[in-house]
């Protein structure tokens, strides 16, 4: 029987006993790699983080003086209390992430590590920094505390983007 | 009469115990001295025999070696830090504080890591500026070649991932910078920079991917592909292969001219 397809010259498909175990085991260990690479990337991805909320209380409104910026340095943000209102920027640099620090002489926000300037409302004035300081969500809670989410970006200088008192 | 210093070397080789480790024996002719590098478990990654010339200081200015020797000193002062060091954002600081101060020859074996660090990058680069300005990637070395980018990417993240375990400022704000340059990557950039960091800020997660990055995983892979890069000179034909030596090339040119030259009066 084979030797008739062969004369035929018809192309054999078929594979021997041998081949079929081969190519079960390969493709076994194939789909047991591919395994272990998506467990491994599951097991190293975490799915619990012990960081700090992103919500943080920055007190009553009344310790921030008309005009003055301040920042907070352990949740990075800075509160601003301007004459719309108060409202909040992200002290972290929006070129590489250092931390960005109120230059009250120059009127200017200005970042260490390499040279990125802004203005009080997160305006980019100059530097390697690509986008300017993102505003975040600012709101009074029933104690008259006002409380800043850093994981939401609101538009800058949007009537809601304020909280006035 | 005594028997010299060497005799008795000669008998403590000739012994039972000394051959059942070391089986190529005494004796100083060619092939014993062959087999002692050949029967080596670290030496056979390397010819069994070389030219003079090969280690002479102006083939290679030694900076491999040179190299070599620096990430040693870097594994056996950077296991006994190990000992002192907790990777834990309470302690970290305080660990490199104290084997700075407290703990005896605590400040040798940590300056002397950090002075070595410095020569292995520096000896890394000079290392690939000889072998490039001298053209020794070229055939048939170019694998070597792309081994030695590997290492010295090896090189540049051992560096990196030590830099942050002191813990203190500097540290933070330089994984804060070179974290987020990681996330500049197309797409997967931001993966990457959790991944790496494990969290979304230079944390704990942080320290402990670093601590266990810079004192296991990094440093086995680069003792891997060093391996692979020493027995790659001599499959390559050793330091000083006689196919790439500029009197070889020329003497090939020329007889190349000369058969060309001889075809042609043929084909006439």
């Amino acid at each position: 029987m084979a030797d008739e397809t062969k004369k035929t010259g018809e192309i054999n498909n078929d594979v021997n006993r041998r081949q079929f175990f081969a190519k079960l085991g390969l493709g076994s260990l194939g789909i047991a790699a591919a395994g272990t690479a998506a467990f491994a990337y599951q097991y190293l991805d975490p799915n619990v983080l012990y960081e700090p909320s992103p919500v943080v209380n920055a007190g009553k409104p009344d310790r921030y003086p008309l005009g003055s910026v301040t920042i907070d340095v352990n949740s990075g943000i800075y509160i601003i209390h301007s004459d719309e209102g108060y409202f909040s920027l992200s002290a972290v640099c929006t070129h590489l992430g250092c931390m960005t620090a109120w230059k009250p002489e120059l009127n200017i926000i200005a970042c260490p590590c390499h040279g990125s300037k802004f203005n009080e409302e997160g305006k980019k004035i100059e530097g390697p920094a690509p986008k300017p300081l993102p505003w975040k969500r600012i709101w009074l809670n029933d104690d008259g505390d006002l409380l800043v989410d850093r994981s939401t970006d609101v538009p800058a200088l949007a009537q809601d983007s304020f909280v006035r008192v | 009469m005594a028997k010299t210093i060497d005799q008795h070397f000669d008998d403590l080789r000739g012994t039972r115990v000394w051959r059942s480790i070391f089986r190529s024996g005494t004796g100083s002719s060619t092939l014993k001295r062959a087999l002692a590098i050949q029967q080596n478990v670290f030496l056979h990654l390397f010819s069994t025999k070389v030219r003079t010339r090969m280690l002479s200081f102006s083939a290679t200015w030694y900076l491999g070696t040179l190299t070599l020797g620096t990430f040693l000193i870097l594994v056996a002062t950077g296991i006994p830090l190990m000992f002192y060091y907790h990777p834990s954002v309470p302690q970290a600081y305080a660990d490199t504080k104290d084997l700075q101060f407290v703990v005896s020859s605590g400040l040798f074996l940590r300056n002397l890591h950090r002075w070595s660090a410095h020569a292995m990058v520096f000896l890394v680069f000079a290392h690939m500026f000889k072998v490039f300005y001298r053209g020794a990637y070229r055939t048939p070395r170019e694998f070597n070649w792309v081994i030695g980018v590997i290492l010295l990417l090896m090189t540049l993240l051992l560096s990196y991932t030590g830099y942050l375990l002191p813990w203190d400022q500097l540290a933070y704000w330089a994984i804060t910078v070179g974290s987020n340059i990681a996330s500049a990557v197309p797409v997967i950039g931001e993966k990457i920079h959790f991944l790496l960091l494990g969290g979304n800020a230079v944390n704990a997660n942080a320290l402990l991917r670093f601590y266990v990055l810079h004192c296991m995983i990094l440093p086995l892979a680069a003792m891997f592909f060093v391996a692979i890069h020493f027995w790659r000179i001599r499959k390559d034909g050793g330091l000083y292969s006689h196919d790439s030596e500029p009197a070889t090339l020329r003497a090939q040119a020329q007889s190349g001219a000369a058969a060309n030259v001889a075809g042609a009066k043929e084909g006439q």
